[in-house]
């Protein structure tokens, strides 16, 4: 149509130009990513090892296993839908020290991600970690710190109910003071949303995994070598 | 003659740090500046972070400079800074997870920190490997300074922390506001308000008029 702008580059050269730089670019990366893959793997092994062990104090082994609706087996290999991760621990002797699950629930800026105890000896829920959130500093993180909120989650009652199909008492999250039973949350005065997360998170999950995981608690008793 | 070389190098290196910091004089990159400035910690990083990809990619774009044709330049630009904001990725990841997770999306968005294309536009690209990966370093060390500036503030008044050290003692009643967003604001005001009176008590005791200042 109109007069082509003068002293323009040929096509030839840009493409060239742009080809070389992307390969050298390529290269960088290829050698970045494979130069920090083990470190990297490394540090998030050890930074979930720590996360549960911090769950369940007398942990000192763990292996993950995953719960699916026929039943439940190590992970490994490919994972099927629907399946619930979670993380059996075992004592220094070797014995059953607690299992350790995630799970997460919206909160008030976004999903709170946490990990959870479950003792089999008092079906209950036995410790609480924060994984990730990003609620409110000095209001919503009150959940990692307020000792009167952690002391809900000391023993959290989330029995089966006779069938071992759901809970017997839905974990829930009360106003702050009119905690009445076991199964109870007392929620943090001024974090009522965070703190709901907490609640609604350990629900979901536990109505999901525990109804699978109960019934088969013989398989996860010893450490498998 | 080489005394005049090494003044102009250091002049080079200075230029970042003083005259022409980012942070305070030219007030480029504010989005990490105000988000990442809870603590002193994720200052620190995440202006090391940037300085390292600004020296890299200043340093290759310069290199390739004379066989870049101006018409796909910005392109070629981007793609060498996204490279090296991917390889600083992967190394704060291998490096530290708890950094990573404070710094969240704000590592990949170093793509687009105006100070980094800036910087390979307006000097990079006319200068040899060397003098343009000086002039980057200065930079880099006067965008550290600006993120710590910020950080060590926002961390003592809003946490009562340095680095993570308490400072004072269990009694300290945090002043939460500091390490929420509008803090930022009001730290980088106060800093801003002290620059320019410094700048303007400068300019009336030279009072020597016409001397070029520009904006």
């Amino acid at each position: 149509m109109s007069a082509p702008v003068p002293a323009s580059t040929p096509a030839f050269a840009l493409i060239r130009t742009l080809g070389l730089v992307s390969t050298i670019c390529g290269l960088i990366i290829v050698g970045a990513y494979q130069g920090t893959y083990d470190a990297a793997a490394a540090n998030r092994r050890l930074a979930l090892e720590r996360a549960v062990f911090k769950v369940i104090p007398a942990a000192e082994s763990m292996v993950e296993w995953q719960a699916t609706p026929q039943g439940i087996r190590p992970a490994g290999g490919e994972a099927t839908a629907g399946a619930v991760k979670f993380y059996a621990t075992y004592d220094a002797a070797g014995a059953l020290a607690g299992i350790a699950v995630e799970a997460g629930a919206k909160g008030y800026a976004d999903t709170v991600r946490i990990l959870y105890g479950y003792s089999h000896g008092c079906q209950c829920v036995s410790g609480i970690g924060v994984v990730s959130m990003k609620e409110t500093p000095g209001i919503g993180d009150k959940i990692i710190t307020d000792k009167a909120f952690l002391a809900n989650f000391q023993a959290l009652d989330v029995r089966l109910n006779a069938e071992l199909s759901a809970l017997a008492n839905e974990v829930k999250v009360v106003k702050h003071g009119s905690k009445t039973n076991a199964w109870q949350i007392d929620a943090i005065a001024g974090a009522t949303v965070t703190s709901r997360a907490v609640g609604k998170a350990i629900n979901d999950s536990a109505q999901q995994l525990l109804p699978r995981l109960v019934p088969e608690m013989e398989k996860l008793r010893k450490k498998e070598s | 003659m080489s005394d005049l070389a090494q003044a102009r190098t250091f002049d080079e290196f200075m230029e970042g740090i003083w005259r022409q910091n980012p942070v305070f004089v030219m007030v480029l990159g504010m989005c990490p500046t105000l988000a990442v400035t809870v603590s002193a910690i994720n200052a620190l990083s995440m202006g090391l972070a940037t300085g390292f990809v600004l020296v890299c990619s200043c340093g290759l774009v310069s290199l390739v400079r004379n066989i870049v044709p101006k018409e796909v330049r910005i392109a070629t630009y981007i793609v060498i800074i996204a490279t090296f904001v991917t390889v600083v990725d992967y190394v704060i990841q291998a490096v530290s997870l708890a950094v990573y997770d404070a710094l969240g999306a704000f590592i990949q968005l170093i793509v687009v920190n105006c100070i980094i294309l800036g910087r390979a536009e307006a000097h990079a690209s006319k200068h040899p490997p060397l003098k343009a990966m000086v002039n980057a370093l200065g930079m880099s060390i006067g965008f550290v300074i600006g993120l710590l500036a910020l950080g060590v503030v926002r961390e003592i008044l809003g946490a009562g922390t340095l680095f993570g050290f308490s400072l004072f003692g269990a009694n300290f009643q945090p002043w939460v506001v500091m390490v929420l967003p509008p803090g930022g604001f009001i730290v980088l005001g106060a800093w801003l308000l002290l620059f320019a009176a410094l700048k303007r008590r400068k300019e009336a005791r030279l009072a020597a008029p016409g001397d070029g200042h520009g904006a």
